[in-house]
């Protein structure tokens, strides 16, 4: 043990492993980050980026309103999150086909809201520093009497999606046919579009309202670019989230010592990031996958086209000999 | 084409009696009635917005009739069912999807099942064997996404059969099709229909492609249907009857005709072949 951390402490910064704060903002930040991304694949699936979005903006209000109030803002975010959630299916339910609209409708009211509870809290406790916590998040400040609270909350979303993994493929596939196979298909969204609020709800506090959707969809993205198997998209998205989570609080630790200020550069801004370059590099892979791929298919037809003595032969000197 | 005799030998899977739906004020199926036979395969005639995937969507209770019943061997439909084996006229898949055509067919298993499926050898050779039925092997690893029209087909028909039902609807499979693939495709429903002993409904609003294949016809004109062999059905006066103006029938060589011209209810399809036709009898 000992010598495992000596090496670790000749390459990272000698407190990495022993600092509280980094230790919660590890376990939680991967839990959460993990979670995200799982129900992230769902979410680019069928097509609810806007409503994941707009589940992390409405959660917004209830966190600086329990800020207001000196309340943990973890609840906030949760009960705003699954009201919305709520919301957005009632509206949706009488306009079907308007999912977008029903959930712009939601968005404003609640946006309205944060902004009004937002500076409330600014101007009374003259510190923009809640603020930014709830905007931009930060693992560091993640109480560790909060970790079960975090991981039980993970839990039952991911339980939530492992539960309907087939309702929820089928129903990307055709509602019609789910419906027709007997899938509770309105039911299952609900349940989804909750387990997407809870999701939502905790990177809000791990990586901030404003970023949340970038480990929403980020790492989803990524993994649907690596993979057309569904099992391993899931994997992918998983591995990638929780990697570019660790990596960015390795960073934000170690960013202690760099300029301008000596302060630290926020954790989410790293999180962010890295999702930001490994989106780019899956899309480069893939590309080059494609053009491998076509490329053989080509080969492979050139070959046969010039085999010698080719009955079926085909081109324009199959055509010349007939 | 085959005498009535035979069609009774076989057993009824479906049955519709004096169907009416209204919607949204509008009536939009009126008095539809036809059965449905095990091995036989159904053509579902009509043109666009007569009322063909309304009457899959009945049959498959995502609507509730205003009047009449709907019978599944003689019973009123089961709750839950998947005895049918349904294949919608457009599904809206993102090419993103990380599904390939094995896994929508794998889909069909249990698709419908909470939890998270174990990977068992059974299930794969059921995929495998399916796949090989709908001669679909080539593709099997192609995301679903990128699949061409037919090849989606295909792979939606193995997800359709691979539970095994009574009854297979089909909404406009042929629609996407070029004429060697529509062949194809209506080859393997015949063949799954006679082997399978399955009764097959497809819809169509051209009812050329299936004439050498069909058992019976359910022609469509707003609303209204009339059923038989094409013999007793695709006739000037069951026609006229049913649109409720003159039809014309026109047999050509192997094809037929229905100059239905006039209102709403006509075939593009037909529209277009009938200029090149001597104009005769028309309204
Ligand atoms: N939910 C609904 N409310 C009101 N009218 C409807 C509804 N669904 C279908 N209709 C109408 O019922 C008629 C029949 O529609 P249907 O989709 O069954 O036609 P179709 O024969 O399948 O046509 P197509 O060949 O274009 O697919 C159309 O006029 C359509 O506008
Ligand atoms: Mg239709």
């Amino acid at each position: 043990m000992t010598g495992v951390s000596a090496i670790l402490n000749g390459i990272f910064e000698p407190g990495l492993f022993t600092s509280e704060p980094v230790r919660v903002a590890v376990v939680v930040g991967g839990v959460v980050s993990l979670v995200s991304a799982v129900v992230g694949v769902f979410t680019v699936i069928r097509g609810q980026s806007f409503a994941g979005h707009s589940l992390g903006d409405l959660g917004t209000t209830g966190g600086s309103g329990a800020f207001l109030v000196g309340a943990n803002p973890l609840w906030g975010f949760v009960a705003f999150a699954l009201v919305g959630a709520g919301a957005m299916e009632l509206f949706e339910a009488r306009r079907p086909r308007q999912r977008d609209m029903a959930t712009g409708i939601v968005l404003g009211a609640g946006l309205g809201i944060a902004a009004l509870f937002l500076y409330l809290g600014t101007t009374r406790s003259n510190t923009t520093g809640a603020t930014i916590t709830i905007l931009f998040g930060s693992m560091f400040v993640i109480r560790a009497s909060m970790i079960p609270v975090f991981v039980l909350l993970s839990l039952s979303a991911l339980a939530v999606v492992a539960l309907l993994y087939r309702p929820l493929l089928l129903s990307a596939v055709s509602p019609d046919i789910a419906h027709a196979r007997g899938v509770p298909v309105r039911t299952v969204g609900i349940l989804y579009l909750l387990a997407l609020a809870v999701a939502v709800s905790l990177s809000c506090v791990t990586i901030g309202a404003v970023l949340s959707t970038a480990v929403l969809i980020g790492p989803a993205a990524a993994a649907l670019r690596l993979t057309k198997r569904p099992g391993l998209a899931i994997t992918w998205a998983a591995l990638i989230a929780v990697a570019v989570t660790w990596l960015g609080i390795l960073l934000a630790y170690d960013s202690y010592y760099w300029p301008p200020a000596r302060r630290g550069w926020p954790v989410s801004f790293f999180v962010v990031a890295l999702v930001f370059v490994v989106y780019l590099l899956a899309d480069l892979a893939s590309r080059r996958k494609a053009r491998r791929q076509s490329a053989h298919a080509v080969a492979r037809r050139e070959d046969r086209v010039g085999l010698p003595g080719d009955s079926d032969r085909t081109g324009p000197a199959g055509l010349g000999a007939r | 084409m085959t005498s009535p005799d035979r069609f009774d030998a076989r057993p009824e899977v479906l049955r519709l009696e004096g169907v009416s739906l209204w919607l949204s004020g509008r009536e939009i199926l009126h008095d539809v009635g036809f059965s449905l036979r095990a091995g036989e395969l159904t053509g579902l005639i009509g043109s666009n917005g007569a009322g063909k995937t309304t009457i899959f969507r009945v049959i498959l209770g995502l609507e509730t009739p205003s009047s009449g019943r709907v019978l599944f061997a003689g019973h009123p439909r089961p709750h839950r069912n998947r005895l049918i084996g349904y294949v919608p006229q457009s599904i809206g898949l993102d090419p993103d999807v990380p599904l390939r055509a094995r896994d929508l067919v794998a889909l069909g298993i249990d698709g419908d099942r909470f939890g998270i499926p174990l990977p068992s050898r059974g299930r794969r050779r059921l995929v495998d064997d399916m796949l090989e039925a709908v001669d679909a092997q080539a593709f099997a690893d192609t995301r679903v996404g990128k699949l061409s029209g037919g090849e989606l087909q295909r792979s939606l028909i193995a997800h359709a059969l691979i539970s095994q039902p009574r009854l297979l609807l089909l909404d406009e499979p042929l629609a996407s099709l070029d004429i060697r693939s529509e062949q194809e495709v209506v080859g393997l429903l015949a063949r799954i229909a006679r082997e399978q002993q399955i009764a097959v409904l497809i819809s169509a609003h051209e009812m050329n492609p299936l004439l050498p294949v069909m058992d019976r016809v359910v022609y469509v004109a707003s609303g209204r249907a009339a059923s038989g062999s094409t013999e007793e059905v695709v006739r000037e006066d069951v026609l006229s009857a049913l649109y409720g103006h003159h039809v014309d029938v026109l047999h050509l060589q192997d094809r037929i005709l229905v100059v239905a011209g006039k209102d709403e209810g006509h075939h593009l399809e037909l529209e277009r072949e009938q200029h090149a036709l001597p104009p005769r009898g028309l309204g």
